[in-house]
């Protein structure tokens, strides 16, 4: 007797934050650059008294986390100022700090209002003072602010702090997955449950505003695309089609999805246009063709196929149909994504047996080796370009590491409940 | 193999026998529907009736296989699966019952390629059944790609028992 009404536990929560242990987050960083840069985070208090959060701290683990940096530990600081004219130079070159960040806080009835500096410590000079305000349940919000500002202003480079990660996890339950789609900050924190099935959920991808997802969930029977707002937990169905209902990659202009269908025999190619609701089939091959992901034009895909006997990716001009393949190292090449320059490729490469994360530039062709951890999977890149984050496996548990695009820094996310896998960074 | 046959028509007859009077008519929609809002706290499928379908449960012997392995990476079934999928086939061409051939692949490689794997090979189940004079309208083809491992571990051995069509 098989079938009748999946009437599955499929339960959607917007407000329910999972209970967390700790807001301290240990990320364990197992490759770092040289000679990172020290920098010290003078504690931010309400004149004294301590925040809800500690603004200070998350600043520093934001910039140890990104590898370029090496902050200087509270207990070794031999002053805690507040504001640039309270800062005595000495105190911070003794401990080797090359630039220092002082934050004054001020209680505006409900809101708090945190005013930075960025001290460069050899010429003792201010670099900048910026202001940020927001309400106690958004002082990890303001961190991170904080954290992109100083990150941008010494490296040239825009911070990735205030993003988050949509990842899915599975948890055995009664000898049997159990389906989480979770969307946490950037650093693991304020994780939050978006949808819970006992039947698989795969493939989350953001909308380009980042105020939604796709996904797919077998919660029918079988795999069909969702739509889910972040803020109002609203979602759609999508797709019921006979076959594959996968892959689903939101385009740059936010109009439509790229996605897979087989319903007419076998993995295709397809966009979905959201305001037409109409289907364009885009390959017709015998192969499978499968995991698009949009160019930052808008204008092409690049995508996994096994057209060349065995998977390789390739490029699909929209437009002329016209299908270039793009990878020619290694025997198993799959899943592309994009860094936000298009130049750069990223994408599961196996290796003498082993599957890596490797990155290929598309200007010259080279392909280069990122990470060396176990069963790497479901690259995905921040919208700076600096890193990416991938899947892997330590023992037979799924956890999520991180890589900058130059293999110089690598670290491991903080553990959570269950396997964790297909992290997506959210675009901004 | 005579013997084996008459053996399972007659476990048939009665499993028919049982079901005469209850014999359901379920089977999933399958109609393409793009668009269709889902309510956010339940989510259910529609019905239609299938014709001619008076058993539920595939009755072939519970000897003969119901899961069928491959290698990595390829669909092609081995001989022991064709063995064992020609008695089914024989069974379900006097039978017509609804059948799930669910496809599934190791964790090996990408999620969504393995989707696609998982699909040729209940593909490759599903066209040998047809060969074999099975009405193709009663398989239903459904991939799990990597999602639904039967073994939880990472090795080998895990692998090949999950590289699998298994056949409801």
């Amino acid at each position: 007797m098989r079938k009748i009404g999946f009437l599955l536990s499929v339960c959607v929560l917007v407000t329910c934050w999972l209970p967390s242990a700790s807001a301290e987050f240990a990320i364990e960083i197992t490759q770092g650059v040289d000679n990172p840069t020290r920098i010290a985070i003078s504690p931010m208090t309400l004149g004294g008294r301590a925040l809800p959060e500690d603004i200070s701290k998350i600043v520093s683990a934001d910039l140890d986390r990104s590898g370029l940096f090496s902050s200087i530990s509270r207990q070794n600081m031999l002053s805690f100022p507040a504001r640039e004219n309270d800062v005595y130079l000495r105190d911070w070159r003794v401990l080797g700090a090359e630039y220092l960040v002082v934050g004054d806080v001020t209680d505006q009835g409900g809101s708090y209002k945190v005013t930075f500096s960025l001290m460069e410590m050899a010429g003792g000079r201010k670099l900048f003072t910026k202001a940020v305000d927001g309400k106690a349940a958004q002082l990890r919000d303001i961190a991170h602010h904080i954290s992109d500002q100083v990150y941008e202003t010494i490296t040239g480079i825009p911070g990735a702090f205030s993003t988050r990660i949509a990842y899915v996890s599975a948890i055995p339950k009664n000898g049997k997955m159990s389906f989480r789609l979770m969307v946490s900050d950037a650093d693991g924190a304020r994780e939050r449950l978006l949808l819970a099935s006992d039947e698989p959920i795969m493939s989350p991808a953001w909308s380009p505003d980042a105020r939604e997802l796709v996904y797919v969930s077998f919660e029918t029977g079988r795999p069909a695309i969702f739509r889910q707002n972040l803020a109002t937990a609203a979602r759609e169905q999508l797709t019921n089609f006979r076959g594959l209902n996968g892959a689903p990659s939101w385009s740059p202009d936010g109009r439509k999805l790229a996605l897979v269908l087989s319903k007419d025999g076998n993995p295709e190619l397809y966009t979905f246009d959201l305001i037409t609701r109409k289907f364009t089939r885009l390959t017709t091959h015998f192969a499978i063709d499968t995991e698009p992901n949009w160019m930052p034009d808008g204008k092409s895909l690049v995508f996994t196929s096994d057209r060349g006997g065995a998977p390789q990716i390739y490029k699909l001009t929209i437009a002329s149909g016209q299908v270039e393949r793009l990878t020619f190292t290694g025997s198993y090449n799959a899943r592309p994504r994009l860094a936000p320059d298009g130049r750069t490729l990223v994408m599961v490469h196996r290796d003498k047996g082993d599957f890596h994360i490797a990155s290929q530039d598309l200007v010259t062709g080279d392909l280069r080796v990122l990470t060396q951890t176990y069963l790497d999977e479901s690259p995905t890149v921040a919208p700076n370009g600096a890193m990416l984050i991938y899947a892997t496996k330590q023992g037979s548990k799924g956890v999520l590491a991180a890589v900058s695009l130059d293999a110089g820094v690598k670290f491991l996310l903080p553990a959570t409940v269950g396997d964790v896998r297909e992290p997506a960074w959210s675009p901004k | 193999m005579k013997n084996q046959l008459l053996k399972y028509g007659a476990l048939v007859t009665v499993v028919m026998a049982l079901l005469s009077g209850c014999s359901s008519t379920g089977t999933e929609t399958d109609t393409a529907g793009a668009g269709t809002s889902v309510p956010s706290s339940q989510v259910s499928t529609g019905s239609v009736s299938t014709e001619g379908v008076t058993a539920t449960t595939l009755g072939t012997d519970t000897a003969v296989p119901r899961v069928f392995y491959f290698e990595f990476d390829r669909a092609v079934l081995n001989a022991e699966s064709t063995a064992a999928l020609r008695l089914h086939a024989e069974w379900l061409h006097a039978n017509p019952v609804n059948v799930r051939l669910e496809g599934h692949a190791d964790e090996r490689g990408t999620r969504e390629y393995n989707m696609a794997l998982g699909e040729r090979r209940a593909n490759a189940v599903r066209d040998f059944l047809i060969s074999e004079g099975v009405n193709g309208n009663l398989l239903e083809v459904i991939s799990y790609g990597e999602e639904s491992p039967a073994s939880l571990d990472s090795n080998e051995t895990a692998w090949a028992l999950n590289r699998r069509v298994e056949m409801k």
